[in-house]
């Protein structure tokens, strides 16, 4: 199999926005060289990208891909690394690994699969879940407040911080490829509706619109949706900054020294 | 003299540890063999703490009860410790906080703070003991020499060992060895094995692996990081592990707790790491600068599902060193997680290391892959282990933590997860031979009564054993378990006692699948064994 596509049977629900996802990457991926890039993704329906796209890729724990995804850019710098997540993947189960991955600027770009539950666990709340999110496990509607992706990235420092919306693949295809040119760690929150348990398709079509440019200040415009209901929904790159990776400041020297020498320091 | 213990013992932030070390240095370069305890409480300042230093010309790697020299950086150690002397060394105090006291009153905040600063009072009471002890001025000042700010600490001293009294002679016996830590001997062993990444998050008493290799980053060709929480940790190593690198992780039973999803996620994925679980006194939070070896059950259990791994056991700082070696280099061989059960006492105690051992540090080449276009991850052949390429090259590498096809392909069909699950246990006689070959049980004397012990427990067993008549036969492997090897060093045993760390008596369960147990003396108190103890035990 040295093509891109694989013979495994697609589970996604007809109208998934993993479909838009899956596309895009592929054709990433030509560009960049199957050999040269390595994905990772955690559990949930977003991870199935995984046995859909024939590439180098370690199909990681719930919550995980970020991790993981972390140690491969460490181990081998040149390759270029993807890991795939949902929001409850990487904002409920694994957030620190996310947290910590844009404070460090590993040189990995996270992909947030962004349906807003968990949909493989058949519809229960998640960490972006609207207020009054009516679920298996909120029956009277969600009592908590949604988490801000973005701010969440923002405030640990990413160094490119971007959104997009399934239902745009142009828009998606060209922001996934700044995303995974940028120099350091970048994080592309993808809108999608989720036909099975939470339909949002027309209200980011009716309430969303894309930047011009990268805004001058980007917290106010990443404050400018709330993740329920209030503002209008901005797509595009909100913050890039071109700071040292991880990867470079933590190159080795290269130098060996015996164990010999190590144990006469010792004496 | 022979065969002699020192304690040495302040208030924390007073440097008791730091003055232990310059005395061993010291005695090291008498050719006496070193092995230094580290007691100390988990605070910051305040509390007491202190090192017994046992000092012989045979290597004996136990604390007794008696102290021959007590160092008294303070009243308090004085208070606490003086019934324990044995007579046939002296008591130095701080005679600036101690008015009047059996034994060698030293000024030694006076000193240091004329001629250096108060913190180096430790440095002084060194030179007391030096000149008392008969150590000749210059090797001490070799060692001071090599201190932080040595100046001042030279003329601390000089100024200290001129006040003092020369009590005793002290021959020189030979030449001095290396000086090093379990945690330090590991990690040599780890290194000659081809480490390339070691990934932690601090934990004692684990984390001087962490500050050892660190220190080692800009020397050797090794990287260090130290991730989020130790979720982060396993996950970031065995991403670098996929992605070619010899990697290990260092942590204490706390942090395996968490880091138990990862192993078995190693299990499933097949990829090759090394987890050094130094053990301390647990449940939970526990007493956490104290010992013992109540994790076995844990780590010969830790993560779901059936699968394979390794559990070694070192009992000292040069079977840490082996140990640790062998780990990494079976578990590339095998592809199956390697745990290194370690505790606290060999971790953080000093040992002057045997550096033959070095002989057995090997590194192993991996079965590698053609790796070319077409490459099966899981590929089922004879032995079950499929043979490893890394991304970046021709071949598409596709590791995963759901049950796989040989491409590395989520399957839920039932045939095949038979297949692969079975595939995997093909494994286990290979693993089982080669631990059979090596020797991972080691006895010492002979008689028809045994004591079998572990871990750091060997240390007291073996001389309370030698003094006793008893044979010693310790285990170094519970994954896979040397049933053969162990049976035959049964042979001829007609009473058996186990001695371990815990209150269960973990090891004792599992000996009893092969063999009748007549007693366990067990210790809990977080506290090594005395010799004493055990051979009040055997009598």
């Amino acid at each position: 199999m040295s093509d891109i596509n694989m013979e495994t049977e697609n589970t996604w629900c007809p109208g998934c926005g993993n479909f838009a996802i899956e596309a895009v990457t592929k054709k990433g991926i030509k560009k960049i060289g199957r050999n040269k890039t390595a994905i990772t993704a955690g559990i949930g329906c977003h991870a199935k990208i995984i046995d859909y796209v024939n590439v180098n890729s370690f199909y990681g724990l719930h919550g995980r891909p970020v991790s993981l995804a972390v140690g491969i850019k460490l181990a081998n710098p040149e390759l270029s690394v993807l890991a795939f997540s949902g929001d409850g993947d990487s904002l409920n189960e694994g957030i620190s690994h996310l947290i910590h991955a844009a404070k460090r600027n590993s040189d990995i770009t996270v992909v947030i699969h962004q349906n807003r539950n968990f949909a493989l666990t058949v519809k229960q709340f998640t960490a972006s879940s609207p207020k009054g999110f009516v679920s298996n496990s909120s029956p009277e509607g969600n009592v908590e407040e949604p988490l801000n992706t973005l701010e969440v990235a923002n405030s640990a420092g990413a160094t490119f911080i971007s959104r997009s919306f399934s239902g745009d693949i142009e828009h998606l295809q060209e922001t996934m490829e700044k995303a995974v040119e940028h120099k350091g760690f970048s994080l592309i929150e993808v809108l999608q509706s989720c036909p099975a348990w939470y339909d949002t398709n027309s209200y980011y079509r009716e309430n969303s619109y894309k930047m011009e440019k990268v805004p001058k200040n980007p917290d106010k415009k990443i404050r400018e949706w709330n993740y329920d209901g209030e503002g209008k929904i901005p797509l595009g790159v909100f913050k890039k900054q071109e700071k040292p990776t991880y990867e470079e400041k933590m190159a080795r020297k290269g130098k060996k020294v015996s164990v010999e020498e190590v144990l006469k320091s010792k004496i | 003299m022979e065969d002699f213990q020192i304690l040495i013992g302040g208030a924390a932030g007073q440097g008791s540890k730091s003055a232990g070390r310059l005395i061993a240095r010291v005695l090291n370069r008498y050719g006496y063999k070193i092995y230094v305890y580290e007691d100390y409480p988990s605070l910051i300042r305040g509390g007491h703490n202190f090192s017994l230093i046992r000092v012989s010309k045979d290597n004996k790697r136990s604390i007794k009860r008696q102290v021959d020299f007590l160092l008294a950086l303070n009243k308090d150690t004085l208070e606490r410790h003086r019934d324990k002397l044995s007579g046939r060394g002296c008591i130095i105090y701080n005679a600036d906080e101690v008015d009047e006291a059996e034994g060698i009153g030293a000024p030694i905040e006076t000193i240091a703070t004329e001629v250096g600063k108060k913190i180096m009072q430790n440095t002084a009471l060194c030179a007391y003991f030096c000149k008392a002890v008969g150590i000749s001025e210059g090797v001490m000042k070799e060692v001071v020499e090599t201190l932080p700010a040595p100046d001042k600490n030279l003329k601390v001293a000089e100024k200290a060992y001129q006040k003092a009294e020369k009590e005793n002679d002290l021959e020189d016996i030979g030449d001095p060895v290396p000086l090093v830590t379990g945690n330090e001997a590991l990690s040599l062993g780890a290194l000659e094995a081809g480490l390339e990444n070691y990934f932690a998050y601090p934990m004692t008493p684990s984390t001087s692996i962490l500050h050892f290799l660190a220190g080692l980053e800009t020397e050797c060709d090794v990287q260090v990081m130290q991730p989020e929480n130790e979720v982060g940790v396993i996950n970031t190593a065995l991403g670098a592990a996929y992605a070619g690198r010899r990697s290990m992780v260092g942590t204490s039973g706390g942090g395996f707790a968490l880091m138990a999803e990862g192993v078995s996620l190693a299990g499933i994925s097949e990829t090759p790491i090394v987890i050094i679980e130094s053990q301390r006194a647990g449940p939970a939070s526990g007493v956490p600068t104290y010992n013992a070896q109540s994790d076995l059950n844990f780590a010969l259990n830790a993560g779901h599902g059936d699968f394979l791994r390794f559990v070694f056991t070192p009992g000292d700082a040069e079977e840490a060193f082996y140990l640790t070696n062998l780990a990494m280099n079976l578990s590339w061989k095998y592809q199956v997680p390697a745990i290194v059960l370690i505790d606290k006492d060999i971790s953080e105690s000093t040992f002057s290391f045997d550096q033959s051992v070095l002989e057995k540090g090997e590194y192993w080449e991996e079965s590698r892959g053609e790796c070319g276009k077409h490459y099966d991850r899981y590929e089922d052949n004879e032995f079950g282990i499929s043979p490893l390429c890394y991304p970046g090259k021709e071949a598409t590498v596709r590791n995963n933590s759901y049950e796989h096809n040989e491409y590395g392909t989520t399957t839920e069909d039932p045939d095949e997860v038979v297949k692969m699950q079975d595939k995997r246990m093909k494994k286990k006689p290979l693993m089982e031979e080669e631990i059979e070959r090596l020797e991972m049980v080691k006895v010492f004397g002979e008689g028809k009564k045994a004591l079998v012990t572990w871990g750091s427990s060997k240390m007291a067993a073996k001389e309370a054993g030698k003094k006793a008549g008893w044979k010693v036969i310790q285990i170094m492997s519970f994954a896979p378990f040397p049933e053969k090897r162990f049976k035959n060093a049964l042979e001829g045993v007609e009473e058996l006692v186990v001695v371990e760390e815990n209150r269960l008596g973990q090891a004792a369960e599992i000996i009893k699948r092969y063999t009748e147990v007549d007693r366990k003396v067990l210790k809990y108190d977080g506290r090594p064994f005395y010799e004493e103890e055990i051979l009040n035990e055997l009598n």
